[in-house]
C-alpha cells in the first residue's frame, strides 16, 4: 500500500515537472516566434493601433472607478488609525505612496487580467477552434504578426497609461476623502504627499504595470492560442489565462519589490 | 504533384493515419473518401504543414513538406488554396478584408486597385452577389459562407486547391451548387485539387480519381470506374452505404 502511494506520488510529481517543462517549452517558443514576427510592421501596426483604442477607452471608466474607490478607503483608515497619535500630514504620505507604489499598478493589472486577458483568451480560443488561426497559417501569414503581437505591444503601451491615471485618480480620491471627514487641509496633505515623494516611486509604479502588462498579454494570447477541444476548451483557457496572469501579477509584484525598491 | 509515403501521425495513444501512401498528379482533381473520424482532415492538414506527422514524408512539387522552414513553408502555402470545413472566415472582417487575406502576394495585397479588381472577380467566380463584400461573415448563410472561403482560397491564384469536406452541413440543393462550383473552377483554373469529404455523390460527379481512407490506410485509388467495379470489400461496403443505385455516376 505504502509502496503504491509512493509510486503514485513519484508518478504525479514526474507528470508535473514535465507538463510544467513543456509549457515553459512552448511558451519560450511562442514568445521567440512573437519576437520574430516584430518585422512585419505594417501587418501588425494598424491592428496594434486598434487594440490599444480598445483597451484604453474600453477599460478607463472601470480603472478608474476601482482605483478612486481605493484611494478613498486607504485615506479613510489611515486617517482611523492615526487620528490623535500621528500628524494628519502622514495621511497624505500614505496615500500617495500606497497608490502610485502598489495599489494603482496592481489593481490596475488584476482589473485588466479579467477584462482584457479573459477577451483575448477568449478571442483567440475561439479563432483556434473555429480553425480562423489554421486559415491564417494556411494562406502563409504569421498569426503571430496578424493577433499575438497587436495585442501584447497594445496591452505594453496601455496598461502603463491606464496605470498613470489610476494612480491620479486614486490620489485624487483620496485626498478628496480625507479632507470630508477629518480636519485636514489641503497643505498639509500636499506637504505629506511631497515629504517623502522621490521620482524614483513614479517610474517604479510604471515599470511594475509595464511587467504586469507583459505577464497579462503573454500568458493570455498564449492560452488562447493553444485551445483544444471546443467550447469547453475555450472556458477552459480562459479561466486559465484569468488565474494565471492573476498568480503571476502577485509574484511579480514581490519580486519587482525587492529588486527595484533594494528592500 | 503532391506524393504522401508512409505517413503515420498518433493523437495519443491513438493512431489516427497508419501508413498512408497518396498521390495527386499535375491538373487533376482526386476526391478522398472515408467515413467520418479516419482521419481525412488530418491528411489534409498534414499535406499543407498544419499538422506534423509523426513519421513519413509528404512531397509538393518535389519539396518536403516537414523539412522546409518557415519562410519555405511560408512560400509554398501561397501556391496552395484551402478551403475549410466551416469556411473558418474571420469573423471580425467583412467578406472584402477576409477575401484580401487570399492574396499572397503582398505587393499586390497592398495595391488597392488591384484587390478591388481581383475580389470582383473571385466573388463572381463562386457566384456571389457583388454586395456580398460589404457583409460580416455572421450575416451570411452556411452556403455563402463557404463560397466566400472558395474565393479567399482562389484569389491568390494558387496552383493547389484542398477542399475540406466543402459540402458537410449544406442541404442536397446547396451541396449540388458546391460540387459545380468546385467542378468548374478546376476547369477554368486549372489547378490540381484534393477534396476531402464523405458525400460519394459529389465526390463521383467532381473528381478525375477517387482514394478511399480507411483504418488509417488508403485502401484504393482509382477512378470513379474502376471503384464502381472493385471487389474490394471496404470499398464495396462504402459505396453500398451511401447508394443503392450506382447509376449515380453517371
Amino acid at each position: 500500500m505504502a509502496d503504491s502511494t509512493t509510486l503514485d506520488l513519484r508518478q504525479l510529481t514526474g507528470r508535473f515537472v514535465l507538463d510544467g517543462a513543456s509549457q515553459v517549452g512552448r511558451l519560450t517558443y511562442f514568445v521567440v516566434d512573437m519576437i520574430r514576427g516584430l518585422g512585419e510592421v505594417r501587418i501588425w501596426w494598424p491592428r496594434m493601433m486598434v487594440e490599444a483604442w480598445n483597451i484604453g477607452a474600453g477599460s478607463l471608466f472601470i480603472v478608474l472607478l476601482i482605483s478612486a474607490f481605493a484611494g478613498a478607503v486607504t485615506a479613510l483608515q489611515t486617517g482611523y488609525q492615526f487620528t490623535g497619535s500621528i500628524p494628519y500630514y502622514v495621511v497624505g504620505t500614505l496615500v500617495t505612496s500606497s497608490i502610485i507604489l502598489e495599489l494603482g499598478p496592481v489593481l490596475t493589472a488584476l482589473i485588466l487580467a479579467g477584462r482584457i486577458g479573459a477577451r483575448y483568451a477568449a478571442e483567440l480560443g475561439t479563432m483556434r477552434v473555429t480553425e480562423q488561426i489554421d486559415a491564417l497559417e494556411s494562406l502563409g501569414r504569421s498569426p503571430s504578426s496578424h493577433l499575438v503581437i497587436p495585442r501584447v505591444l497594445a496591452g505594453l503601451l496601455m496598461i502603463p497609461a491606464l496605470t498613470v491615471f489610476a494612480n491620479l485618480a486614486g490620489v485624487l480620491a483620496g485626498w478628496l476623502s480625507v479632507k470630508a471627514v477629518l480636519p485636514v487641509t489641503d497643505a498639509d496633505f500636499i506637504y505629506g504627499a511631497q515629504y517623502y515623494w522621490r521620482p524614483w516611486d513614479a517610474w517604479y509604479s510604471i515599470i511594475k504595470a509595464f511587467f504586469f502588462a507583459g505577464s497579462i498579454t503573454i500568458i493570455s494570447c498564449y492560452m488562447g492560442f493553444n485551445t483544444q477541444q471546443g467550447a469547453e476548451g475555450v472556458g477552459k483557457s480562459t479561466t486559465t489565462a484569468v488565474v494565471t496572469s492573476s498568480v503571476l501579477i502577485l509574484v511579480l509584484d514581490t519580486v519587482l519589490t525587492r529588486l527595484l525598491l533594494n528592500q | 504533384m503532391i506524393e504522401v509515403h508512409n505517413l503515420v501521425k498518433r493523437f495519443g495513444k491513438q493512431t489516427v493515419l497508419n501508413g498512408v501512401e497518396f498521390e495527386v498528379r499535375e491538373g487533376e482533381t482526386v476526391a478522398l473518401l472515408g467515413p467520418s473520424g479516419t482521419g481525412k482532415s488530418v491528411l489534409l492538414k498534414t499535406i499543407i504543414g498544419l499538422i506534423k506527422p509523426d513519421q513519413g514524408t509528404v512531397y509538393i512539387d518535389g519539396k518536403d513538406v516537414c523539412k522546409l522552414n518557415r519562410k519555405e513553408l511560408s512560400e509554398l502555402r501561397s501556391r496552395i488554396g484551402y478551403v475549410f470545413q466551416n469556411g473558418a472566415l474571420f469573423d471580425s472582417m467583412d467578406v472584402f478584408e477576409n477575401v484580401r487575406l487570399g492574396i499572397t502576394d503582398q505587393d499586390k495585397y497592398t495595391d488597392l486597385p488591384y484587390v478591388r479588381e481581383r475580389i470582383a472577380e473571385v466573388i463572381r467566380l463562386v457566384n456571389l452577389p457583388a454586395d456580398t463584400i460589404d457583409k460580416f461573415p455572421a450575416q451570411l448563410s452556411g452556403g455563402m459562407r463557404k463560397r466566400v472561403g472558395i474565393a479567399r482560397a482562389i484569389a491568390g491564384s494558387p496552383k493547389y486547391l484542398l477542399y475540406d469536406e466543402p459540402t458537410s452541413g449544406l442541404d442536397p440543393v446547396n451541396a449540388d451548387i458546391i460540387d459545380g462550383l468546385v467542378q468548374r473552377l478546376d476547369h477554368e483554373l486549372g489547378v490540381t485539387s484534393v477534396m476531402v469529404t464523405h458525400d460519394v455523390r459529389g465526390a463521383f460527379r467532381v473528381a478525375d480519381r477517387l482514394a478511399l481512407l480507411s483504418e488509417g490506410k488508403i485502401v484504393m485509388q482509382g477512378t470513379p470506374q474502376e471503384f464502381l467495379e472493385s471487389k474490394n470489400e471496404k470499398v464495396r461496403e462504402f459505396l453500398e452505404r451511401d447508394f443503392d443505385n450506382p447509376s449515380f455516376a453517371a
